[in-house]
């Protein structure tokens, strides 16, 4: 990729691309740092970073948006690290293990392109988030009925808070390549969920006959007082009203059940579509917030 | 001729509203003529292809795009679901009722937003997906087909969410609500087909910078892959905005 090449481009159709940078000094100063981390130039999100900085006027900086993403992945990564680590996996099968290990990997590789992400936008990269040894103690199956008490009916969890909480920021990262990478890890979760979902007997998409539907996971809103400066030092939007919850049936004002001319179930219509959360919901002590700690 | 009487009766039809799908120019028989008329030193005219269907520029061939991969999806599965192949289990079936849900809802619902009032005809009226080029009497054919159109589905949702250019947020929201859960149907039928194949590295990147990542599909790579699901017709995406 030759990034000169492309602000010649860009300038073209552009004529104030250079004013939209912070200044073309900044920007040269930048791209001097950036030649020392050649791979890391290379990659599109990084790209993407620098021209979100330039165009986009949300209230959250590139790197908080990618710091709160950073955290996710670590908070999964550590939880399957535990996993990985318990005597309940090692009885588990060789085809439930190379699961579980393809997943850890997949949040291993995560881990590694936020972190890259943020340090080279100049950031400090969250240095920790690990699920709580104490509660994971009490999750003494591996894959038992119960999803409490199981250390998949857990994953479950994780891995839908996943893909909601990724829904939740992508319009944040709007008009930048960072959004199409935000939705390929975005992606990748959702294929998580639906193989976890599988191993534990669910149903691959989120639906009412699903065991764990009772779950802050699938609902919305908070149980106590928000903040935009979380434990991890980073800020995120202020709370607003609660998100839609998994057993939503009407979407962009449009019934799905009735107005499409035919008439389809609740769990169908609920099923259809995964939904947002926003970053205080995820990080409410009802769900992710509540299991992240020492 | 006779195939292209219905085809302008079609076309009146749809041209009114201005809106969308448009059958790019003149019946082959005046194609012809004009042929017959040009001396030879002009240059031959390009032949129009009556069965060529161009979907729009901007946010509205986006959700055209989308349309025609809930179309074809929602197809398929019809007539799974119809005609289940002897040895898919009974769990399957079940499966493929949820994937066949799905899809009609997404194609209706695309269809909805595409036009509320129901008044614009988005398709010529002799337009039907055609699915001969599966094997839909087997479960392994069943499953490879899914395989196929979810993969492509899912790959091509990261690519075309962040080209929408409106203030309608309540669009993206809704594909972006699509999109994660046509990643779960892939994974579904991959796992089904090939067990451990969820996330596989020929839909993953499993290696180098870009490790963890979906591997993602542009408009033009996904519609030349679906082009035999619309043949005679040819849907044309190249007034979609190109992917970063």
């Amino acid at each position: 990729m030759d990034f000169f090449k492309l602000i010649d481009q860009l300038s073209e159709v552009d004529a104030d691309v250079m004013g939209r940078f912070d200044s073309r000094r900044a920007v040269f100063s930048s791209l001097g740092t950036a030649a020392k981390r050649t791979a890391l130039a290379a990659t599109p999100l990084f790209l993407g970073a620098i021209f979100q900085k330039a165009y986009a006027g949300t209230t959250s900086t590139p790197v908080e948006v990618l710091q709160y993403a950073l955290t996710l992945e670590l908070f999964e990564q550590d939880f399957y690290a535990k996993v990985k680590a318990s005597s309940q996996y090692a009885g588990a099968s060789a085809t439930d293990k190379a699961a579980i290990d393809q997943i850890k990997g997949h949040e291993d590789a995560h881990v590694a392109l936020l972190r890259g992400a943020i340090t080279g936008l100049g950031g400090t990269p969250v240095a920790a988030a690990p699920f709580k040894a104490a509660v994971f103690a009490t999750l003494t199956t591996f894959n038992g009925p119960v999803y409490g008490t199981s250390q998949l009916g857990i994953a479950q969890l994780l891995e839908d808070t996943g893909v909601r909480a990724y829904k939740g920021r992508a319009g944040e990262l709007l008009g930048t390549a960072l959004l199409t990478t935000a939705l390929q890890i975005h992606s990748v979760e959702a294929r998580h969920a639906s193989k976890i979902r599988q191993m534990r007997g669910q149903k691959p998409w989120v639906n009412p006959g699903d065991d764990a539907v009772l779950h802050p996971t699938y609902t919305s809103g908070v149980t106590g007082p928000t903040s935009t400066t979380t434990p991890f030092g980073y800020g995120i939007p202020a709370y607003t009203t609660a998100s839609p919850t998994e057993n939503n049936t009407t979407q962009s004002g449009v019934a799905i059940t009735t107005a499409l001319g035919a008439t389809y179930t609740t769990a169908d219509a609920a099923a259809s579509f995964d939904e947002y959360l926003q970053a205080a919901e995820v990080l409410d002590a009802s769900r992710a917030g509540g299991l992240v700690g020492a | 001729m006779s195939d292209h009487s219905f085809l302008s009766a079609w076309r009146e039809q749809s041209l009114g509203r201005r809106l969308f799908l448009r059958v790019s120019a003149a019946s082959a028989a005046s194609v012809t003529l004009v042929a017959a008329g040009c001396s030879t030193s002009t240059p031959e005219p390009t032949a129009v292809d009556p069965y060529q269907l161009t979907l729009p520029a901007g946010d509205p061939g986006l959700l055209y795009y989308a349309y025609f991969l809930a179309l074809t999806q929602a197809a398929l599965y019809q007539k799974v679901t119809d005609t289940p192949p002897a040895d898919l289990t009974a769990a399957e079936r079940v499966i493929f009722a949820d994937l066949r849900d799905h899809e009609v809802i997404y194609r209706e619902t695309i269809k909805y937003v595409i036009d509320p009032t129901g008044a614009t005809v988005l398709l010529p009226t002799d337009f039907a997906i055609n699915l001969t080029s599966f094997t839909l009497t087997t479960r392994a054919g069943v499953l490879a087909a899914a395989q196929l159109l979810e993969d492509l589905t899912a790959a091509a949702y990261p690519t075309i969410l962040p080209l929408f250019t409106s203030a309608n947020i309540p669009q993206r929201t809704l594909l972006l609500k699509i999109s994660s859960v046509q990643a779960r149907h892939a994974a579904t039928v991959r796992d089904l087909l090939t067990p451990g194949s969820f996330a596989s590295s020929d839909v993953v990147e499993n290696t180098g910078a870009l490790a963890g990542q979906l591997r993602t599909k542009t408009p033009t790579e996904v519609m030349t892959a679906f082009a035999p699901y619309f043949a005679p017709y040819v849907i044309t995406v190249a007034n979609l905005a190109v992917p970063v």
